[in-house]
C-alpha cells in the first residue's frame, strides 16, 4: 500500500480529453485480445462500439463476436479461452446477472478472461444508473474484482488485470469494475496506453494446455464429492497468491508507466486519522474532497479505498486501521436482509484481530443517486458521535427520502 | 473404424447414444474438437480423472455448447486451422429447449460448427421429464399418462425446420439403425463450410422402456413407420430422403415401448394412435418417403 501522494501522475501535455469508454476501449486494444465477445447494454455500449470501430478500421486485429446475449458472450469466451486465446468482454447489471452461471464456469475452468463491468443497478425497479449491486452479486463467483476510482485507473487496471489473471500460478478471470456513466461517459484528460509499451508490461498469453486436436485433452469433466473441495481450494489459493501479484503488478506498472495506485488499497490522508472511511470506486473522489475540507477544519479523517475486493485484502486493511478509532464504510450496494456487503466484510476482517474498534455502515448512491460532500460530512459526523460513545445505528441508508416511504 | 470414443464409459447397456458418438467420430476423424453440454453424454464419458474422449473435448454448461463452439471456431480461423472439425454433440433437452438461443446465434453468425443432436426425446439424465422433443401422447415423468391424460399433450418441435429457417447450409436427420447413412451425413456436414444440423434418433432404454437388445430394431421401426423420416436439406432445398419400401403401421413401433403402453390399455387409446398414424402419413407425404 502507498499513500496517494506518492502517485506520479501523467504529464498533462501528453494527456487527451476523451470519453471514459473510449479510453477504456483503447486500453483493451493495447492489450491485444485475440477475441472480443460482447452484447450491448447501457452504460457499457460505448466501450464495445469503440472496439468494433477499431476492428473495422483495421487498428485492432481481434475477432469480434456479435453474440445473441450476455450469456452467449461469456460462453463463447469459454471456447476461445480454452483454445488458447486472450479474451475480453464487457457488461453491466442485467447482463452480468445473465452471465451468472458462466462466471462460475470460467473461474472454475481457470480461464483468465478479463471483463469490464460498467457498474449499474439491478432491476426491479428498472434503473440504468450506477451503483455496485451488480458486481457485488458476483463477488462469490471466483473472479478477481478490481474497482477503479477514475477513468485513468480503469484504463491502467485493464492491463494490470490481464497481467494478474494470466499469471501461471493464478489463472483466474478478472473484472475491472468502473462506475457506469460516472466513469464510462465522462470526458476527462487521460493518458492513453501505448500498445508497444503495454507489450513490455504484458507478455503474450501462452497457456500450456489448450483445446488442440493434435494433443487431445478433456476440458470440463465432472468430479465426485471426493475431489470437488480440492478444486475450490486451489481457486482459493490462487486468489491468495493474487494478493501478492496485485501489489507486484502495481509496482511493475509504475516502473514502466510511472503511475501507481497503492496495490490492494489506497490510503488517503491516513496518517493520524481517527475516523477512517472505507469505500470503493468513483465516489472516493467526492470523499477525498470532503476529507480535504474537513482536514482544514482540523477533523482527523482519512480514507481507505479498496481497489481489490476479490481477493479481499484482510491484512492490509487491518494494518491500515491500526491507529484509527472508528470506521465508517460507505458503499453503493446492500445485501437486503442484512447490511452492506463491504461493511460485513470489514467487520469480519477485524473480528479476530487486535483492531477492536467500532464499525458503522452506510448505503449510498443506489440507482445513481448523487453522493454529495454534505452526505459524506454527515457520515463523518455520525462517526465522530460513535467515537464519543453514541452509536444510534450500526447500519443505515444515507439521505433517505422519508416522504416517499 | 477408428475408435475415438473409448470403451469403459458408463452408458447403460443398450443406450443408442454411444453408438451414435462412435459413428460421428469415425466419420469426422481425429482432427476434431467436440463441445458437449451437460447431460447423459457428459456424465457417462468424463468422470474425472477418466475420459472416453480420444479427441479434444470440452464441456461448459447445459445451454451454451453452441456458443462455446462459436468461440472455438473464431480461434481456429485465427490460427489458420479452418480444417478442424468443430462439433457439438448434444441431447434434445439442451438442443430443443434450454440451448436454443445460443444455437440460433451460432447458426445466424454462420460459424463452421456442426451441431449434432442425439435425440432421445426427453430429459433422460434427470429421469425422463418431457422436453419439447417429446412426441405426442408420450408418457414421461412430467407428462405422465393418467386417468385424464394420455401423456405429453403437444407434438414434437420441428427443430430441423428451425435450422433450415436459419439458412443453415446442411440439415439432416439420421438414425443409429442406419450407420452407413449416418456416417455419410456427418462427412457431408463436415465438407460443407458453415454450420450444419444433424438430428439422430437415439432410443433410450430407460426412458422409452424397452429391453436392451431392441435398440436398433426400435430405431429402425421409427423410420419404417415414417415417424422418423430420414432426409437432407442442402442450402434450404430437400436434397434426398431415405425411401421406405414397406411402410409399417405406427402400432408396430408404439407397442415396442413402455412409454406408449397406455395407448393400448386406456379407453380412447385407439383415437390417439390414429392421430399418431396421421402424423406418420403426413411425413410420408411431405418428404415423399414412399415409392
Amino acid at each position: 500500500m502507498a499513500d496517494s501522494s506518492a502517485n506520479a501522475g501523467p504529464k498533462l501535455e501528453s494527456m487527451k480529453v476523451v470519453e471514459g469508454s473510449y479510453a477504456l476501449a483503447h486500453a483493451v486494444m493495447c492489450c491485444s485480445p485475440d477475441v472480443v465477445s460482447a452484447y450491448p447494454i447501457t452504460p457499457q455500449t460505448h466501450i464495445v462500439e469503440h472496439l468494433s470501430k477499431f476492428v473495422a478500421d483495421g487498428k485492432m486485429p481481434s475477432e469480434f463476436i456479435t453474440v445473441d446475449s450476455e450469456f452467449s458472450a461469456l460462453s463463447a469466451l469459454v471456447g476461445s479461452s480454452a483454445a488458447g486465446a486472450r479474451c475480453y468482454s464487457a457488461t453491466t447489471s442485467q447482463g452480468l446477472a445473465l452471465m451468472f452461471e458462466v462466471l462460475y464456469n470460467v473461474s472454475g475452468m481457470r480461464l483468465p478472461v478479463v471483463m469490464t463491468v460498467a457498474n449499474r443497478a439491478l432491476s426491479a425497479p428498472l434503473s440504468i444508473w450506477n451503483d455496485h449491486q451488480d458486481s457485488m452479486g458476483a463477488r462469490d463467483s471466483g473472479w478477481i474484482q478490481l474497482y477503479a476510482e477514475s477513468v485513468q485507473e480503469a484504463v491502467d487496471l485493464t492491463a494490470v488485470a490481464y497481467k494478474i489473471a494470466e499469471a501461471e500460478d493464478i489463472l483466474t478471470p478478472a473484472m475491472v469494475c468502473m462506475d457506469g456513466f460516472i466513469l464510462t461517459h465522462v470526458y476527462e484528460p487521460v493518458q492513453l496506453l501505448d500498445r508497444e509499451i503495454v507489450n513490455e508490461f504484458l507478455p503474450p498469453y501462452a497457456p500450456k494446455i489448450v483445446l488442440d486436436p493434435k494433443n487431445p485433452k478433456t476440458f470440463g469433466a465432472f468430479v465426485d464429492p471426493s475431489m470437488f473441495t480440492e478444486y475450490r481450494y486451489m481457486q482459493y489459493q490462487a486468489q491468495k497468491r493474487a494478493l501478492l501479484a496485485i501489489e507486484r503488478a502495481d509496482r511493475e506498472f509504475f516502473e514502466i508507466f510511472g503511475r501507481s495506485y497503492g496495490g490492494l488499497l489506497e490510503v488517503y490522508r491516513g496518517d493520524d486519522a481517527e475516523i477512517m472511511l472505507i469505500a470503493m470506486g468513483s465516489v472516493c473522489g467526492t470523499i477525498k474532497d470532503t476529507i480535504d475540507e474537513l482536514r482544514s477544519d482540523g477533523v482527523k479523517v482519512g480514507l481507505i479505498r479498496i481497489r481489490s475486493f476479490r481477493p479481499f485484502p484482510v491484512e492490509a486493511i487491518r494494518k491500515a486501521l491500526a491507529d484509527a478509532s472508528v470506521v465508517a464504510v460507505i458503499e453503493k450496494d446492500v445485501t437486503v436482509g442484512n447490511e452492506g456487503a463491504l461493511v460485513s466484510e470489514i467487520k469480519a476482517a477485524l473480528y479476530n484481530s487486535k483492531v477492536g474498534i467500532p464499525v458503522i455502515g452506510f448505503v449510498v448512491g443506489l440507482g445513481g443517486r448523487d453522493v454529495t460532500v454534505a452526505g459524506v460530512k454527515n457520515v463523518v459526523s455520525k462517526a465522530l458521535g460513535v467515537r464519543e460513545g453514541r452509536m444510534d445505528h450500526e447500519f443505515e441508508f444515507l439521505s433517505l427520502r422519508e416522504e416517499l416511504l | 473404424m477408428q475408435n475415438l470414443f473409448a470403451p469403459g464409459h458408463r452408458a447403460c447397456a443398450g443406450c443408442a447414444m454411444p453408438t451414435a458418438v462412435k459413428l460421428i467420430l469415425d466419420a469426422a476423424g481425429p482432427n476434431t474438437i467436440v463441445a458437449s453440454p451437460t447431460g447423459c453424454l457428459e456424465v457417462i464419458s468424463t468422470p474425472f480423472p477418466e475420459s472416453a474422449w480420444e479427441v479434444a473435448w470440452i464441456h461448459s454448461l447445459f445451454e451454451n455448447a453452441a456458443a462455446v463452439a462459436s468461440g472455438i471456431d473464431v480461434v481456429m480461423k485465427r490460427l489458420g486451422k479452418e480444417d478442424t472439425n468443430i462439433l457439438v454433440i448434444a441431447g434434445d433437452g439442451s438442443t430443443f429447449d434450454i440451448g436454443i438461443g445460443c444455437i440460433s446465434g451460432m447458426f445466424e453468425r454462420g460459424h463452421n460448427v456442426k451441431y449434432i443432436c442425439y435425440d432421445n426425446e426427453a430429459y433422460m439424465n434427470t429421469g425422463v421429464q418431457r422436453s419439447s422433443s417429446t412426441p405426442f401422447c408420450t408418457n414421461t415423468t412430467t407428462t405422465p399418462a393418467g386417468k385424464v391424460s394420455f401423456g405429453n399433450p403437444l407434438p414434437k418441435k420441428d427443430m430441423p425446420a428451425i435450422a433450415v429457417a436459419h439458412r443453415v447450409p446442411y440439415v439432416a436427420t439420421a438414425s443409429v439403425a442406419y450407420p452407413v447413412d449416418l456416417r455419410k451425413k456427418v462427412k457431408r456436414a463436415c465438407e460443407i463450410k458453415g454450420p450444419a444440423y444433424i438430428q439422430i434418433s437415439a432410443p433410450c432404454i430407460t426412458g422409452w422402456n424397452f429391453e436392451a437388445g431392441n435398440t436398433i430394431e426400435i430405431a429402425r421401426l421409427a423410420v419404417e413407420t415414417c415417424l422418423w423420416p430420414l432426409y437432407e436439406y442442402v442450402f434450404g432445398e430437400l436434397d434426398g430422403v431415405k425411401k421406405v419400401r414397406s411402410k409399417k403401421p405406427v402400432e408396430d413401433y408404439l407397442k415396442t415401448q413402455g412409454r406408449y403402453r397406455h395407448l393400448f390399455r386406456k379407453e380412447g387409446g385407439a383415437e390417439v394412435i390414429a392421430k399418431i398414424q396421421a402424423m406418420a402419413d403426413a411425413n410420408a407425404l411431405k418428404f415423399g418417403l414412399l415409392g
